[in-house]
């Protein structure tokens, strides 16, 4: 039923973001720019995808910043453009996705402001996704009490913060430790929502949420050795959610070094971590994770009527912006060996 | 010619004088023909180890660029900002130390890791944390290349520099100051050496003078005396009688008068 009735209102944003995610950039395209000699040859390539408009007017001495920026412009032009076609429960989801930047976004704020940065360095260098109308007002008070009285308390990461923190914790607790814990709280309170929605939209949802839970256990507990986190700390830390949860990951929060971290996982009998920790070809643990990523956001841009397609190409352009920098540090830095290191989805 | 010898009078006292000046300028020579040796030998060690830093920076600045790459593909963004608010106290200090080489002191540098400090060590717990603790480490090694070339740097600038002077003290002493000394030896040499003949002159010239006086004196005198003879005579012819001691002085002085042309008997 829901499938009769998903085009009515969100058919068009879903047609633009099969647009947008059919011109992402293929794999022969990819393994052409890895033939680069300069970046000015690997701006003559992108010349060929929806990117050529970005890049055409930048000027001749061009940096690998320049691409990541341009490129990334591009996105945040795109996903802008789809929150405006969007109406309800579309736009709420997307907005739900932009509430991960903003963590980011506030995390740098809060601690910007706590050492008196500079107010305008600071928002230049926040997230565009995560950009929220009042953002510029957290670096008008100056302690941490005002702060969530006068503005934290009208964001949507409110209740984020209310769930994890005390005021005076936020004040003496490491900056680190806040983005996670409001990260966790966020992909909880994500799953939760992703349950309202109709058709596949939370089987698809849950899989992804999951396996970003799951990557951010693993990585909490592969970097959390030798800082001096408690079990109970690391425990809070790590999501409750995903295939590791609750077992796996409470097994994870005990374990106190990086091999029994790899024990523990490659234990578990979850397909996508069986491998993770194998290095032998130079990959880590990140380019295993992108790659396992990669593949269910395929997945979920198979389904159709599902809000998770848009959770999927945002994911996977921002994948290609990654992809498209590395090759271009690669082909700047002269580092041939490692050039293949890109996650390509189609 | 004034730079040939100094503007001194030639006598002993300064003769001796420069002789010791010119000892103390051919030890002085090669003491710091010695040390100008010295320090050249530490300078060639000094730019084969530069060049042997410089190489090694190279690499390893391209890794530590590479892995900040890395960094930001897994983080996904810039962790530049929070790094910068994190880091509170110094994990890497370098001390100065100073090294003494033939009188010139350089300075080293060192490099002091303080391994309990470990401001962000929390960065990239949620993504990338393994990529960040490389590119900590990569860079840490970046800095110790960075360290050490500095201190061979300032000590090959220092180096190059004592070793121009002390070049050119050395060709000072050998071109300008040793063969002044030696000339104004000389000179006084040949001043005291005229003097002397000078004198020599002068002595004999006095020994002439006072020889000739003598002899005027001598004239003079004998003239004299055969005046008193030739009275003495006028009153003896009437007298007659002589003694023979008066006799044997007559013919004293007659002798002594013989070669006398002048004198007419």
């Amino acid at each position: 039923m829901e499938a009769v009735l998903f085009n009515v209102e969100s058919g068009y944003a879903e047609a633009l973001c099969r647009g947008l995610s059919s011109s992402l950039i293929k794999s022969a395209q990819y393994s052409n720019m890895t033939q680069c000699d300069t970046l000015e040859d690997l701006k003559l390539q992108l010349g060929a995808t929806d990117y050529a408009q970005s890049l055409a007017n930048v000027a001749s001495p061009i940096s690998t910043s320049d691409f990541q920026n341009r490129l990334f412009a591009k996105l945040v032009a795109d996903f802008r453009y789809l929150q405006t076609t969007a109406v309800e429960p579309l736009s709420k989801f997307l907005e739900y996705i932009t509430y991960g930047y903003m963590i980011d976004n506030v995390v740098l704020m809060v601690s910007g402001t706590l050492h008196h940065r500079n107010k305008e360095e600071l928002l230049e260098r926040a997230h565009p996704l995560g950009w929220f109308d009042t953002l510029p007002a957290l670096s008008v008070t100056t302690d941490i009490e005002s702060l969530y009285d006068v503005v934290l308390v009208d964001t949507p990461l409110a209740p984020y913060f209310k769930e994890c923190f005390t005021v005076a914790q936020i004040s003496d607790l490491q900056i680190e430790i806040i983005r996670n814990k409001l990260y966790r709280a966020y992909l909880e309170d994500f799953a939760q929502f992703c349950k309202t929605l109709p058709g596949s939209t939370y089987e698809s949802m849950i899989k992804m949420l999951g396996f970003e839970a799951d990557c951010r256990t693993i990585n909490i507990a592969v970097n959390s050795n030798g800082t001096g986190l408690s079990r109970a700390d690391r425990e809070a830390l790590m999501p409750r959610l995903g295939a590791l949860y609750p077992v796996i990951s409470s097994q994870l929060a005990r374990s106190e070094d990086p091999e029994q971290v790899r024990a523990v996982v490659e234990q578990c009998a979850v397909p996508e971590f069986t491998d993770c920790f194998d290095s032998s070809n130079g990959q880590t643990l990140e380019d295993h994770f992108y790659a396992e990523g990669i593949v269910l956001c395929r997945e979920a841009l198979t389904q159709q009527f599902s809000y998770a397609t848009f959770y999927a190409w945002l994911k996977a352009a921002e994948q290609e912006v990654r992809n498209v920098t590395w090759i271009a540090e690669c082909i700047a830095q002269n580092q041939r060996e490692r050039i293949s290191g890109y996650v390509s989805l189609f | 010619m004034s730079q040939q010898r100094e503007a001194v009078f030639p006598t002993r006292m300064t003769l001796n004088l420069m002789r010791t000046k010119l000892r103390g300028a051919s030890t002085g020579h090669t003491l710091l023909k010695r040390k100008s040796e010295a320090l050249t030998k530490r300078f060639r060690d000094i730019v084969r180890k530069i060049d042997d830093a410089k190489m090694k920076m190279g690499g390893v600045m391209q890794a530590a660029a590479f892995s900040l790459a890395e960094v930001s593909y897994a983080t996904g963004g810039n962790i530049g900002i929070e790094v910068q608010e994190l880091a509170k106290q110094p994990r890497y200090t370098v001390a100065a130390r100073q090294e003494n080489v033939s009188g010139v002191i350089l300075p080293s540098f060192e490099a002091i890791v303080n391994k309990e400090v470990d401001d962000f060590k929390l960065t990239g717990l949620g993504r990338g944390g393994q990529q960040v603790n490389k590119a900590k480490y990569i860079y840490g090694q970046a800095v110790d290349a960075l360290v050490e070339l500095a201190s061979q740097q300032t000590a090959f600038v220092l180096l190059d520099e004592v070793i121009k002077v002390t070049n050119r003290r050395v060709n000072a002493i050998e071109h300008v100051i040793i063969p002044r000394t030696e000339n104004t030896i000389a000179y006084i040499l040949s001043e005291l050496d005229e003097l002397e003949r000078e004198e020599f002159f002068r002595l004999k010239k006095v020994q002439r003078n006072k020889q000739r006086d003598a002899e005027k004196l001598q004239i003079a005198e004998k003239a004299e005396k055969e005046r008193l003879a030739a009275q003495e005579s006028d009153a003896v012819q009437s007298v007659e009688a002589e003694s023979t001691t008066e006799n044997g002085a007559k013919n004293d002085d007659m002798n002594a008068f013989d070669d006398d042309a002048d004198v007419v008997f």
